[in-house]
């Protein structure tokens, strides 16, 4: 009898790995277009960056001579990089709150129950489908110094225009207010769809109670809706340290590099001048920002998030 | 306050769609106006000839570049669907060791940001001789890890029973996707579609970096172009150039914003 079941235990802990094995062998078919993918667009390309980051390298990226930290040490000396970051900060402040009070009040009216919201809510969401070439180029001419509209509009009040992308104390703001235009439909949908997940039934109480509509939204709303605002803040955030492509049509960094935003400085130094080295620095810096951003916000940030 | 609530509703709606809508229309009216009208500072142009949009086509290949946004971004939506549900329905269905790291790993590829690897990819693209060629511009994007991240929470939504229901009517794993997975989690499968699609026709960084001629020029870079060749006489044909561009996107976004925002948000929360 002892041995009977002490066979059927061998045999089945060998089916057990028997199973196991091709569980793996399965899984790891299934995973296999990702894991290749990864490797060799994300994961080899990290490296490498890390790897060029401590080199001289020639025109075709061909890493020449070891220079340890020396390209780190120029571009934290370097006054233009110095200018891309104080830059890039105060881009990300004008962009991110802005762009999500706008939001989440575009999204708190096109979630009230009138007839004919549906198409409120396709006017708000469309930003999301005009690309960021069009936006720019578009906003290149409403900044237009004489035909455009805003400048139209100043001087038929009597102001004096404004030159928008030429100043260099308002390129900035410009590049802002074009970046804040595209974000909106995003941003607006992720935040709809947050609110309309919100039970009903918290809201019937506190109408009941004769509660005012701001104290709803204080008391009810926005605690139901952190764990999206949250959401919404991590995208616009990163995606706020990855402009590029406003800033290419628009002011190609200037006046006197006061939109030279940190992925701009990189193609620069990497495609126009060909310092592979000390864009490859750049690149591992701005990785590190958005890693450290991301932690601190998953750290912080979620503490104060409210989960149903 | 009760008949005032929906009067100011109506208002700030309109008010605010007006502002928000703005610049589309800035441009589809400046779209049809000749050099001369646009200097007289008109805001609605007089007639709606196509003049512009003829020179627009004229004046670049422009044809040939939708069709390598059309074809890139059919492509990589098509790539990501595939090599995100293979993914996705490796994490929920197959209970293997480490899966749980893999995962955390795969997520974990989200906070890289693009940006940070361009360099040593384009030197690779280089390498590969795929410089100009549809390769480079779709193979490096079909791994996602927020669509396998979407389609996988979708996925544990699955009730197990259908799951052991299929197993024991002997249904192999690729009968199981087509004739339950794919039906039951439709929505996500179309919002990491449109998702797909919109990103990559809007991308403009890396279609720069890797076409230096038409061959396989995207619209948005072709937009570029146009900007920096007509900025200053024609103002009128580079926004027929905005309004061919964004109609495709504009078109998907209006027919598919439903799902996509339902899909987003599922995908956000949970």
């Amino acid at each position: 009898m002892k041995s009977a079941t002490e066979i059927q235990g061998k045999s089945s802990t060998r089916i057990v790995t028997k199973w196991k094995f091709m569980y793996w062998r399965s899984a790891i078919l299934y995973l296999l277009p990702s894991i290749i993918l990864f490797s060799v667009f994300l994961f080899y390309p990290l490296g490498k960056t890390l790897y060029l980051s401590f080199f001289l390298t020639d025109q075709q990226g061909i890493a020449n001579v070891f220079v340890g930290f020396e390209n780190y040490q120029y571009i934290l000396q370097a006054e233009s990089f110095h200018k891309s970051i104080k830059a890039t900060i105060l881009f990300v402040l004008y962009t991110v709150p802005t762009g999500i009070v706008i939001s989440l009040f575009l999204a708190l009216l096109a979630n009230e129950k009138v007839k004919g919201a549906g198409f409120f809510r396709t006017i708000y969401s469309s930003t999301m489908g005009v690309s960021v070439a069009a936006s720019a180029v578009v906003w290149l001419f409403i900044f237009h110094p004489s035909m455009g509209i805003l400048n139209q509009l100043i001087t038929s009040i009597g102001g004096t225009s404004i030159d928008w992308l030429l100043h260099p104390d308002w390129a900035l703001v410009s590049v802002a207010v074009t970046t804040i235009w595209m974000n909106i439909g995003f941003s607006f949908l992720i935040l709809l769809g947050g609110l309309q997940n919100i039970d009903e039934h918290l809201y019937e109480s506190a109408k009941i109670s004769g509660a005012s509509y701001f104290y709803q939204l204080r008391r009810i709303t926005i605690p139901m809706l952190s764990p999206t605002l949250f959401f919404v803040t991590t995208v616009t955030l990163i995606n706020a340290f990855q402009t590029f492509g406003q800033v290419d049509i628009l002011t190609q960094g200037g006046p006197s590099e006061s939109t030279n935003l940190i992925v701009y400085s990189i193609y620069r130094e990497a495609f126009v001048n060909y310092q592979f080295g000390t864009a490859s620095a750049q690149s591992i810096f701005l990785f590190l920002c958005i890693l450290i951003v991301t932690i601190l916000q998953f750290k912080f940030g979620e503490r104060k998030v409210h989960y149903q | 306050m009760k008949i005032f609530r929906p009067v100011i509703t109506y208002m700030l709606l309109i008010l605010t769609a007006v502002i928000v809508f703005f610049p589309v229309v800035y441009a589809f009216f400046i779209s049809f106006m000749s050099g001369a009208e646009l200097l007289q500072g008109n805001f609605i142009p007089k007639t709606f000839h196509l003049d512009n949009y003829q020179k627009a086509f004229e004046r670049l290949p422009l044809a040939h570049y939708l069709w390598n946004s059309l074809f890139v971004s059919t492509v990589v939506m098509l790539g990501q669907l595939l090599v995100s549900a293979l993914a996705a329905y490796a994490f929920v269905f197959i209970p293997f060791k480490g899966r749980n790291i893999i995962f955390f790993i795969f997520i974990s590829t989200m906070m890289i940001p693009w940006e940070a690897t361009m360099i040593p990819n384009f030197l690779t693209i280089q390498q590969l001789d795929w410089i100009n060629n549809y390769q480079s511009l779709t193979i490096p994007f079909f791994a996602i890890a927020f669509g396998t991240f979407l389609l996988r929470q979708h996925f544990l939504t699955i009730p197990k029973e259908l799951k052991e229901a299929s197993d024991i009517a002997g249904l192999r794993s690729f009968r199981f996707f087509w004739k339950v997975v794919i039906p039951y989690c439709r929505t996500s499968f179309v919002t990491l579609g449109a998702y797909g699609f919109l990103t990559t026709w809007n991308m403009y960084l890396w279609p720069l970096l890797v076409t230096n001629n038409d061959d396989a020029r995207t619209v948005q870079i072709g937009l570029k172009q146009l900007q920096t060749q007509e900025m200053a006489t024609d103002w009128g044909v580079v926004m027929a150039g905005v309004i061919i561009v964004i109609i495709p996107t504009l078109i998907l976004l209006f027919l598919g914003q439903k799902q996509l925002q339902k899909g987003l948000a599922q995908g956000a929360l949970k």
